[in-house]
């Protein structure tokens, strides 16, 4: 059997919202290259909810994926929505993840959430 | 789609002929070569048999011989079995630090049980210098053990400077030639070693089959208690159909060695020259002349080895990585690292090891698939998007 399952392979082949956002709403950076994974996600923000979310990740397989499946997730919902998207609920989605890999999806949702954070620190910072 | 196995250094393929003549002995010819009927006589024949034709591809006498189950058993058995039978002597080992796990983790049990360990450093190619291992011999100084050469970055080790050291001083000196018996020429009287290890799986023979040679009147401590098999010194009935099948393997890479170096060193030098060409930020690993033929491994900037072994399989091409995500530990390469690479630049770490199956257009298909690729990986990778925008991070 195959290391990773056919979604996960799938998004890695074809993974959605690769790229950056010119001028984006916030920034959120996870991981570094010593532990393998570094993942940037960058969101546009409309009427509170994520108009778009686009990503860029240093990594293996798994790492690809979750970036992949957190981006397509995330597009839509509310900040508040996004902040509540957890590791575990981006690994069901992608029907699993080989234990030694789980970590990746804690750096997907995290990056994500830093980017949110980051979007409300401007807006506090912009006085409004 | 076209299929391109590259990765030889985790597995050959089993030669027909090997396979050929093992087939009788996962039949009619089941005998337990310890048995005193006509049965036990033909496998103890062919066991004979095949025990010559190991000890004559290393140049070794065949009661030199004491078959195992692979090239672990054999660095496991050599590291513990001949530290421990001479603790008498001294509790101190010395090691390299691009040594595979089976001989530093059996440094690191010795340890456990007394033992002091010393970790000689290698060069930015991966290069042991002999005046470092005399360095690190001290006086309770029981072992020696450094390897021929080495599966991830493929350079070869100066051995034979090694044995002169370790002649004069009297410490018996093992190597772990894994990567090079069956490949390139092993003799242990040049090489002055007092042990070698080998694996079948290496050079078209069996898995879980492999042979330490271990010259007379070094002492050993056995780490398999049983019966009188193997001279006492390894028990349990012998994996006969296996010992065959290395038997054979062994006796037709000594007769196919030359023209195998000779069809494969070309396809090598051709990875190795083009690779950097056709992709800016790449960085030969390992030694660039003293190196296994058919190896060539490489670090890709920017990117990770394990995504990029991915998309070469989708592209029907086979080869492996020693970075970080690809190990179980998920771990960078010790290996990768000794030699003063940045984690982040082992991560991107590839390895091709050819056969002398490969064919020319076999690599020009690799030089044509890997490009696409690592571009792909590129545009998503931030490290790169930084470098672009900065022109930092890169080596």
């Amino acid at each position: 059997m195959p290391v990773y399952n056919e979604t996960v392979m799938e998004h890695f082949m074809n993974p959605r919202n690769v790229g950056e956002i010119e001028n984006p709403d916030g920034v959120g950076e996870e991981g570094n290259p010593v532990c393998g994974d570094m993942m940037t996600f960058y969101i546009k923000v409309k009427d509170n909810k994520l108009e778009d979310v686009k990503f860029k990740t240093f990594g293996c397989g798994a790492a690809i994926a979750v970036s992949s499946m957190v981006s397509e997730m995330a597009k839509g919902m509310t900040l508040e929505e996004a902040m509540k998207l957890t590791p575990a609920a981006v690994a069901d989605k992608l029907e699993g993840l080989p234990k030694n890999k789980l970590h990746c999806s804690n750096l997907g949702a995290q990056a994500l959430h830093e980017a949110i954070k980051n979007y409300l620190e401007k807006q506090k910072k912009g006085g409004k | 789609m076209r299929k391109v196995y590259l990765d030889n250094a985790a597995s050959t393929s089993l030669l027909p002929e090997v396979r050929e003549a093992m087939l009788p002995y996962l039949g009619e010819m089941f005998g337990n070569p310890s048995s005193l009927h006509d049965w036990g006589d033909g496998a103890r024949e062919a066991l004979d048999e095949a025990r010559e034709k190991v000890a004559g591809l290393v140049g070794g006498e065949p009661e030199e011989i004491i078959f195992t189950s692979g090239g672990t058993e054999s660095n496991n058995f050599a590291v513990k079995g001949i530290a421990l039978a001479q603790q008498g002597k001294g509790k101190h080992v010395v090691v390299s630090a691009i040594e595979h796990f089976s001989v530093l983790h059996s440094a690191r049990t010795l340890e456990k049980w007394g033992f002091e360990v010393t970790e000689v450093p290698v060069d930015k190619y991966g290069a042991v210098d002999p005046e470092e291992v005399k360095r690190a011999i001290r006086k309770d100084t029981v072992l020696v053990s450094i390897m021929h050469a080495n599966g991830e970055i493929g350079t070869i080790e100066p051995i034979k400077k090694i044995a002169k050291i370790t002649g004069e001083l009297k410490i018996p000196f093992h190597t772990d030639a894994v990567a090079t018996a069956g490949t390139i020429p092993v003799n242990v009287q040049e090489l002055g070693v007092d042990a070698l290890s080998l694996a079948g799986s290496m050079f078209y023979g069996p898995k879980g089959t492999g042979a330490l040679w271990l010259r007379k009147g070094v002492r050993i401590i056995p780490l398999l208690d049983g019966g009188i098999q193997e001279g006492g010194r390894r028990g349990g009935t012998e994996n006969v159909p296996g010992i065959i099948g290395l038997g054979k393997a062994a006796e037709i890479a000594a007769a196919r060695m030359t023209s195998r170096i000779k069809t494969m060193t070309p396809l090598r030098d051709l990875l190795l020259t083009q690779l950097p060409k056709k992709i800016e930020h790449v960085v030969v690993t390992g030694h660039p002349q003293n190196r296994l033929p058919g190896h060539a491994s490489f670090c890709v900037e920017f990117i990770e080895g394990e995504a990029m072994l991915m998309l070469l399989n989708s592209k029907g091409i086979a080869v492996s990585s020693g970075s970080a995500c690809t190990s179980r530990a998920l771990k960078a390469s010790h290996v990768l690292l000794a030699l003063g690479l940045s984690h982040e630049i082992a991560q991107g770490s590839i390895l091709f090891t050819l056969s002398p199956e490969n064919t020319k257009e076999d690599i020009d298909y690799v030089l044509e698939a890997m490009p696409p690729v690592v571009d792909r990986l590129r545009q998503m990778s931030p490290l790169y998007a930084k470098f672009v925008k900065t022109g930092k991070g890169g080596k």
